[in-house]
């Protein structure tokens, strides 16, 4: 039995404990019983709550037992990346710099799904302040790909994944600031979805880069990552960018599974050269797939995403340098050299040199020479330009098709260590991506099939205009159940390791 | 660079002969808004340190930003008030630089897109050398909004600066308190004047947020705060000097010292053939002088860039106009208007009403008529006993405890022999110790005139049979000796008397009337 409900969706999940087949906290004790299995292997998780996860799901059951009408995720089990706040556990965001720290209040995101009843069973490993593609750049050691656990979950979301996908949780909460959900989910065969920036709540969530990073779902079929979308989702007085308007029907998308009459296009600048074999051809096949489901297929150029990833790289880390100064070991976090002679500004300079990452410095670094004066026109200003002919490049695609596809990365799950030298490797990861996040579109990564030379999963992303969020979640799964039905059986059933 | 502070000083005269002063005024005012800039925290001043906090305002990691309607309202009625343009769109901007009272290590201000722009004030200043008064009209650049930062208190040093203090804490209550910065364009050809302008700016611009309600303006709190900015440039050059920033600056008066100060310091500077050095500089109310601080060489890049956490500000046409239109009387048409009523319509000299205007009665005055008083006992009471008072209270005649109706009471109590200017003194003194109405005052304390002809005329008698010499004078036709036995009677009455009629008395008693 337990390992039957780890293996269940969470729609299964859901519907399962409202009926009264099986508990909540058997539930939330079959994924913690799991976790205590496979995560000293996996390392998914940063910290599991334990105490605090079956006291949630006693809660759920007791609401069931009095007759409360539950949510469509009450007693589901969920695990939640280590950038979102939580008053009841540490948030560390993969850093030393706030290792051990206790944040006072929890993200609205946090909120919403306590009220939803999920249960939350810790929080996930992540590349430090989610900048990597691996996990490889947490100060916590890195994560491992279920399917391989020689190769990177991807990231920075890779705990979040790796949990998902090893069968620790069936939920996850990631988060997206050029691609750190959708690649761990097509490198770990999972569905990731990035919502329309301001979709869903950033207050909580500990700033990468502000203008980019989206909280978004994992999970490991379409319907289950809609439903943890609307339960996420929605207008957050407390996020001045929040978007005011109602949540897409993103559910009501996943179960209509259609794509006849939509006009699909493909990006040619998102493939070709530097993409691995195995990729391109499940990719055409997915296309393929498409078309075979009704949809009508054209080409669509958008010339100006080749420099998609440059303009990333100098918009990112310079709202990362500004966002960052406040881990000064004034008022919280690791504090270095504090011996009662040396100055504030050594204490700031002691604790970040010895706090932050080498990624995370680079970054800081890049950043803040980008802003400075008498370069900002150059570098920052300009890739601000260029962010807005990619958003233009959006708009007249969106023009002429409903939804845009492409492969989400373009090789599969890289072996640890490959790129950890090697940054611009690393960034290559995130070619696909990173488009939607400079352009605040919604996206979806949904698992298309192994890649044949190594057996290990691709993803497809889809791409919908601002706001259409349903387009994707409605495409996405078309292409899962096509898949499924011609498989015969789920993709993750062909899964090597602790995947299986 | 720091051994300038003991610069030599060129007379003030002498610096004006050969050198034009350029003046600039940065003021930041922090506004009397319920909350916070970016959170629902109080904006109040004291309370226990770290008391009204939240994550927002600690900024804390996770935490958002979120723009007060309020903050923005306020910072458009003022620049409206100093005849700005108001932006149709403009964002704020993160202002980067690392200390431990900014919560962030950025501040949230505005960089190159103001809300407010290309206003104006004008000021008046008397022209000591006989002009009269004369009005400069200042120009003002900009007006924008940001987030005030914390309060760092140095502990164990002897100065309570941060240099020889054992150790600091920081106060969080101040951090993110709406601030709005307005800055001036340069000053020119104010010459001698050029200090007193300053100074009558800061009164004005003080007056005119007072009016608007949009703060405390309390510069000994920190509520309105002012950096000045001086250059000397050579007569007749025709190009402008190196400019200081002196701060600190804490009251009208520093305003004043610290412009007379700094002309006389850049004189002395560049009569030695030195160059003056851009330069942030202390202003010491002790002393009078100014300190060089950071050279704005050594300054830090602030990287600013537009602040990602928050959308734009667009307010609309038709919301400006609604806060234009809610806009109340401001003090220079209120002047106008003053002025109008009280020299032309109730014969205030123009003296009288420059005195008035300086010590902040003209509206006192004028209530005080519209509630029964003639002007000229309005004047007397609040520049008399009532200026006296607030003088030895130290605080403003506005905040006295006493109305302007209060005073025509006791004006028309005179005016009706009730009492006398000598009683009327002691009920004012009554009705600000908080004992109520004049009347009430009047009758609590006794104080009524004794117009009993009984109790007078025997008081009269009395002081005839006490004093035969002076008696003897008035026989003799030395009326005027009268005032010594009118004198005793009101001694003998407590001052109760009616002093003409006992005068009036103490003649016919005496054969002399």
């Amino acid at each position: 039995m337990p390992d039957e409900l780890t293996r269940m969706s969470a729609a299964g999940l859901a519907a399962a404990i409202a009926a009264g087949e099986v508990s909540a906290l058997e539930v939330t004790d079959a994924h913690l019983a799991r976790i205590g299995q496979v995560d000293e292997a996996v390392h998914a998780f940063l910290h599991v709550a334990a105490d605090g996860a079956r006291q949630a799901a006693r809660t759920v059951d007791e609401r069931r037992a009095a007759g409360e009408a539950l949510g469509p995720l009450a007693g589901v089990p969920l695990a939640l990346k280590d950038v979102l706040t939580t008053a009841d556990m540490p948030t560390t965001c993969g850093s030393a710099i706030l290792d051990g720290w206790l944040p006072p209040y929890d993200a609205t995101i946090t909120r919403r799904l306590r009220e939803a009843g999920v249960v939350i069973l810790g929080k996930t490993n992540m590349d430090e302040f989610a900048m990597g593609s691996s996990t490889e750049n947490s100060a916590f050691g890195p994560s491992h790909n279920p399917w391989d656990l020689s190769r990177v979950p991807g990231g920075s979301s890779g705990g979040s994944a790796a949990a998902v996908a090893a069968f620790e949780a069936p939920l996850a909460i990631g988060t997206d600031t050029g691609g750190s959900i959708r690649q761990p989910a097509a490198v770990c065969g999972l569905v990731g979805v990035k919502p329309t920036y301001g979709g869903s709540s950033r207050y909580g969530l500990v700033a990468f880069a502000s203008s980019l990073d989206t909280p978004g779902p994992l999970a490991r079929n379409v319907l289950d990552a809609a439903l943890l979308h609307e339960a996420m989702s929605g207008h957050d007085p407390r996020d001045a960018t929040s978007v005011d308007a109602p949540v897409p029907p993103v559910v009501a998308a996943a179960r209509q599974a259609d794509v006849s009459g939509l006009t699909i296009g493909v990006v040619p600048e998102l493939s070709g050269e530097g993409y691995q074999s195995g990729v391109l051809a499940r990719f055409t096949e997915a296309v393929e797939l498409l078309e075979s489901l009704g949809a009508k297929v054209v080409e669509v150029s958008c010339p100006h995403f080749s420099y998609a990833l440059p303009a990333y790289y100098l918009i990112a880390p310079s709202e990362c340098s500004s966002n960052l100064a406040r881990f000064d070991a004034m008022r919280y976090g690791l504090r270095i050299g504090d011996d009662g002679t040396a100055s504030a500004e050594e204490v700031m300079s002691l604790t970040r040199a010895q706090g932050f990452g080498a990624e995370v410095k680079r970054r800081i670094m890049l950043g803040t020479y980008a802003l400075s004066s008498g370069y900002y026109d150059a570098y920052y200003g300009k890739a601000q330009q260029v962010r807005t002919l990619i958003i233009r490049d959006f708009e007249a695609a969106f023009e002429q098709v409903d939804v845009l596809v492409s492969p989400t990365t373009p090789t599969t799950a890289f072996p640890l260590g490959e790129r950890v030298d090697d940054p611009i490797a690393m960034y290559l990861a995130d070619l696909c991506t990173i488009p939607s996040d400079l352009a605040g579109n919604a996206a979806l990564s949904v698992p298309c099939g192994l890649a044949p030379e190594d057996g290990l999963p691709v993803g497809l992303q889809i791409m919908a205009p601002v706001l259409a969020d349903d387009r994707v979640y409605r495409v996405g799964a078309a292409v899962e159940t096509a898949l499924d039905s011609r498989r015969g059986h789920e993709l993750l059933d062909d899964a090597k390791g602790l995947a299986r | 660079m720091s051994g300038r502070a003991g610069a030599e000083l060129v007379s003030f005269d002498e610096a004006l002969s050969r050198y034009e002063p350029v003046i600039g005024l940065e003021t930041h005012v922090e506004l009397g808004t319920a909350t916070k800039m970016f959170c629902g925290c109080p904006a109040q001043f004291g309370g226990e340190p770290n008391t009204f906090v939240c994550p927002v305002c600690l900024g804390l990691p996770g935490a958002l930003p979120v723009a007060s309607r309020a903050a923005i309202e306020y910072t458009i009625r003022i620049g409206l008030a100093l005849n700005c343009t108001i932006a149709d769109w403009c964002r704020f901007a993160r202002k980067n630089y690392f200390y431990p009272d900014m919560p962030k290590n950025f501040q949230i201000s505005q960089y190159d897109e103001p809300l407010c722009t290309d206003g104006w004030l004008d000021v008046t200043v008397d022209d000591p050398d006989g002009g009269g008064p004369r009005q400069f009209r200042v120009g003002i650049e900009r007006v924008h909004l940001e987030e005030d930062t914390g309060k760092s208190l140095h502990m164990g040093g002897a100065t309570g600066r941060i240099h020889g203090a054992d150790y600091s804490l920081v106060d969080y209550n101040r951090a993110g308190i709406p601030l709005v910065e307005i800055v001036t364009r340069p000053v020119e050809g104010a010459g001698a004047l050029a200090p007193a302008v300053a100074r009558a700016y800061v009164s004005e611009l003080r007056d005119l947020l007072r009016a608007l309600a949009v703060s405390d303006v309390r510069m000994e709190e920190g509520s309105l705060r002012c950096d000045v900015n001086t250059s000397l440039s050579p007569r007749g050059s025709g190009r402008w000097g190196t400019r200081t920033e002196t701060k600190n600056v804490n009251s009208l008066r520093s305003v004043e010292r610290a412009v007379r100060f700094e002309i006389e310091r850049q004189a002395a500077v560049l009569d030695a053939g030195e160059q003056v050095v851009l330069e942030t500089r202390h202003f010491h109310e002790d002393t009078g002088a100014t300190t060089a601080g950071r050279s704005k060489e050594e300054a830090q890049d602030y990287r600013y860039f537009p602040e990602p956490d928050l959308v734009p500000v667009a307010p609309s046409r038709e919301w400006v106009e609604q806060i234009r239109a809610s806009l109340p009387e401001l003090p220079a048409a209120r002047l106008e208007r003053l002025r109008s009523v009280l020299l032309t319509e109730r014969s205030i000299s123009p003296a009288d009403f420059e005195a008035l205007r300086n010590a902040g009665a003209l509206d006192l005055v004028l209530q005080t008529v519209s509630a029964g008083a003639s002007a000229a006992d309005a004047r007397k009471w609040w520049l008399g006993e009532l200026a006296r008072q607030a003088n030895a209270t130290g605080t403003d005649l506005a905040d006295l405890p006493i109305t302007p109706d209060d005073v025509a009471r006791v004006a028309a109590l005179v005016a009706e022999g009730a009492i006398n200017d000598k009683l009327a003194r002691q009920v004012i003194e009554g009705v600000l110790a908080g004992e109520g109405t004049p009347d009430e005052v009047v009758a609590g304390r006794g104080l009524a005139i004794v117009s009993d002809e009984g109790a007078l005329t025997a008081a009269v008698d009395e002081a005839i049979a006490a004093n035969p010499e002076v008696v003897d004078k008035i026989r003799a036709g030395k009326v005027a000796a009268a005032g010594a036995l009118v004198g005793a009677v009101m001694k003998a009455t407590r001052g109760q008397a009616d002093a003409a009629r006992a005068r009036e008395l103490i003649l016919t008693r005496l054969g002399q009337s």
